[in-house]
């Protein structure tokens, strides 16, 4: 399924991100976002809480349109497909939730196989066999009558992740993968993801704001943060030459360029106010 | 199996529901005593009908044979002239069988209750029954009584 | 006085664009349902969980208002002398009103809200965005076989809840109060008309089921994705549905029986 990750030493980009505008309710998400995703590389999207992470991933599956601004995969504009063309581009992405998303009323085995049901013809014993296959790379071959409520968190990722690359994406794109999960889990999961990306010949999209994860598998990292991408390069480079900023946030600093204090007016004034009253 | 157990449920629900339907239409309404194929109709004319309403039974010596079918104003002979739906069955009435409008209680409502001649000859489908008797009103009754009361005076 | 009227326009505005939201969503469910004939299993398992576990609670509430219905005829006939007429005043009245109001209030109850907050939870907990980026259309895979389900289980319910609350005015009036079987019966059947009164009851709970089953599947496709917003999703399925049923209901008596 690995359609080609270079071309002439030159790597080709699955996703290009361009000028996009976005906002919700009233409030700018993106402001003139470009960022490009390379093919077969594994790519972080760091940044703070609430700046639209998940925006971005929502706006790459076609899920939310932006103001302005294009965002083509593989070369094809997903906001100007049919809904036909976006729906067979999906099949070739898979998504990660941050929560797994596996549909609660069907077992484990059922929701890996739920793609396949729903978009192939294979015969059950196929079916059976496929979804055996992506379960055993997830380690979870043993698991397949359980059901959602059943599972842990980090299984329940994991189970997601085995139906996120049920029909052989050339994509993946994982919501915040490290969050609420114990060390050990979060060693599986960052081992998973680095492993399936070479072993299936994905392109992943991390989005997160566990830095350290993040940094020990991505191949580039884009850090966003109010509206746009304020920083982006390889790991290494990023530790070298970051702004203040950014360094704040890769080192986990509580104060910085971003302030401790909620903007507010001086302590001082506030307070013999209230002795004046 | 817990798919089969659904599917027998859901079964047993529809046909709990249309049994249901079922009921409604055969036990509860009239729709089993009426096939409109299963009639023949008779117009008769009456000065007056009272309140007289579509569907009202029509009987003879109390059986029911029939109802009204249709209620209308006759621009010829300014007259009532109400359709009669008879049960096929009921083939036999003479010709000169007389309708009345009677009330079924003091308040009831009112039907049409058939008294048969002595014709050979028999009513059919568009016959018109010659003679009737119209609805009592009350305030003719009343009316009429206090006519008797003033002229024994 | 100008932010009062402010928060009026943005309150009106919030509702014109719910209610188009709404309209939006039926036509898209509306588009879906075709797609439902290839795949009636998914229906099926729906009107379990719409029809199946709502029978008894129809049939025991039936049963009761049949009961309190003989009981109160009687009492009022009673005084008229007019008992032999307690069938048809049973009768009528559930199948015309009782029927299709009282099950549509049940449904809303029983099926609407579990539908709005399955929907909601689904919503709540990514499984339609999952779907969503599994190439699986939500309003046709969730949305559409609910919709249908309820639509298709209303007016069952309702002749069940009608036929239970008939036997259940019999049982009392003339199992309990002695009022002559064959007079509760034949007066029943010749003053119930099967077009006007029965097929027009029917029609009621036809259009009851579509806007009851729109609401429930709406409220909880539209429902803010957190448990707070899917609580909230849900008492308004009930509150919505209760006033689009008993308003409707005016409107269609008024058609049906008002002679306009």
């Amino acid at each position: 399924m690995n359609d080609g990750s270079s071309m002439g030493g030159r790597t080709v980009a699955r996703v290009e991100v361009r000028d996009v505008h976005f906002s919700r309710a009233g409030r700018p998400i993106f402001r003139g976002l470009d960022l490009d995703v390379p093919a077969g590389s594994v790519t972080g999207i760091l940044g703070p809480s609430g700046t639209g992470k998940t925006t971005l991933l929502n706006l790459i599956g076609g899920r939310l349109r932006p103001a302005r601004g294009t965002v083509r995969v593989d070369g094809q504009d997903v906001h100007r497909l049919s809904r036909g063309g976006l729906y067979a581009l999906r099949k070739r992405m898979g998504m990660l939730f941050q929560s797994g998303a596996l549909l609660t009323d069907l077992n484990v085995f059922d929701n890996v196989a739920f793609p396949l049901r729903e978009h192939t013809r294979l015969p059950e014993a196929l079916i059976r066999d496929v979804v055996l296959i992506k379960l055993e790379m997830v380690g979870l071959r043993g698991a397949r009558d359980l059901m959602p409520a059943e599972l842990s968190g980090g299984m329940a990722r994991r189970v997601a992740l085995a139906r996120a690359i049920v029909l052989d994406p050339v994509m993946v794109m994982y919501d915040e993968p490290f969050t609420g999960l114990d060390p050990i889990t979060k060693a599986v999961i960052v081992q998973l993801i680095r492993k399936l990306n070479q072993a299936l010949g994905l392109t992943s999209i991390v989005v997160s704001h566990d830095v350290a994860e993040t940094f020990s598998i991505a191949d580039y990292i884009h850090v966003i943060a109010e509206g746009g991408v304020i920083a982006s390069g390889t790991p290494d480079a990023l530790r070298e030459t970051g702004s203040a900023w950014v360094r704040q946030f890769i080192q986990g600093l509580p104060d910085g360029p971003v302030p401790f204090h909620y903007p507010a007016r001086p302590y001082y004034e506030e307070l013999l106010e209230g002795q004046g009253a | 199996m817990a798919e089969r157990k659904i599917e027998i449920l859901v079964g047993v629900f529809v046909a709990l529901g249309l049994g249901a339907l079922f009921v409604l239409a055969m036990q509860v309404s009239n729709l089993s005593q009426l096939r409109d194929t299963g009639t023949y109709r008779v117009t008769a004319y009456f000065d007056n009908i009272g309140g007289l309403k579509v569907r009202a039974p029509v009987t003879a010596s109390g059986v029911r044979v029939g109802r009204v079918a249709e209620i209308g104003y006759d621009s010829k002979t300014y007259r009532a002239r109400v359709v009669l739906a008879l049960g096929r069955e009921y083939d036999f009435f003479p010709v000169d069988t007389s309708a009345s409008i009677y009330t079924a209680g003091l308040l009831g409502e009112q039907y049409i209750a058939l008294d048969p001649g002595a014709e050979e000859e028999t009513l059919k489908d568009g016959s018109v029954i010659e003679y009737t008797q119209s609805a009592m009103i009350l305030e003719q009754l009343i009316g009429r009584f206090l006519v008797e009361l003033t002229s024994k005076k | 006085m100008i932010g009062w009227l402010q928060l009026l326009g943005r309150w009106s505005l919030g509702r014109v664009a719910r209610l188009g939201r709404g309209h939006l969503f039926l036509v898209r469910t509306l588009a879906s349902l075709p797609h439902l004939v290839l795949r009636p299993r998914l229906v099926i398992r729906e009107l379990f969980s719409v029809g199946v576990l709502s029978l008894l609670i129809i049939v025991v509430s039936g049963g009761f208002v049949g009961f309190v219905l003989g009981l109160q005829g009687y009492v009022t006939l009673v005084r008229f002398g007019a008992e032999e007429s307690l069938g048809v005043v049973v009768a009528l009245s559930l199948v015309r009103e009782l029927g299709p109001v009282v099950s549509a209030l049940l449904f809303a109850g029983r099926a609407g809200s579990a539908l709005t907050a399955e929907i909601g939870l689904m919503k709540s907990t990514e499984q339609l965005a999952g779907l969503e980026m599994m190439a699986v259309d939500p309003i046709e895979r969730v949305v559409a076989p609910r919709f249908l389900a309820g639509f298709l289980a209303m007016p069952l319910l309702a002749a069940l809840f009608s036929a239970v609350g008939v036997w259940g005015g019999y049982f009392v009036g003339s199992g309990l109060l002695g009022v002559d079987s064959g007079a509760f019966w034949s007066q029943m059947q010749s003053q119930v008309d099967f077009h006007d009164d029965v097929v027009n009851g029917i029609i009621k709970s036809v259009v009851f089921g579509f806007v009851a089953s729109w609401i429930a599947v709406f409220e909880g496709y539209d429902a803010v994705p957190t448990s707070e917003g899917v609580g909230r999703a849900t008492t308004r399925t009930v509150v919505n549905t209760a006033l689009a049923v008993l308003g409707l209901d005016f409107i269609l008596t008024a058609l049906m029986f008002g002679n306009f």
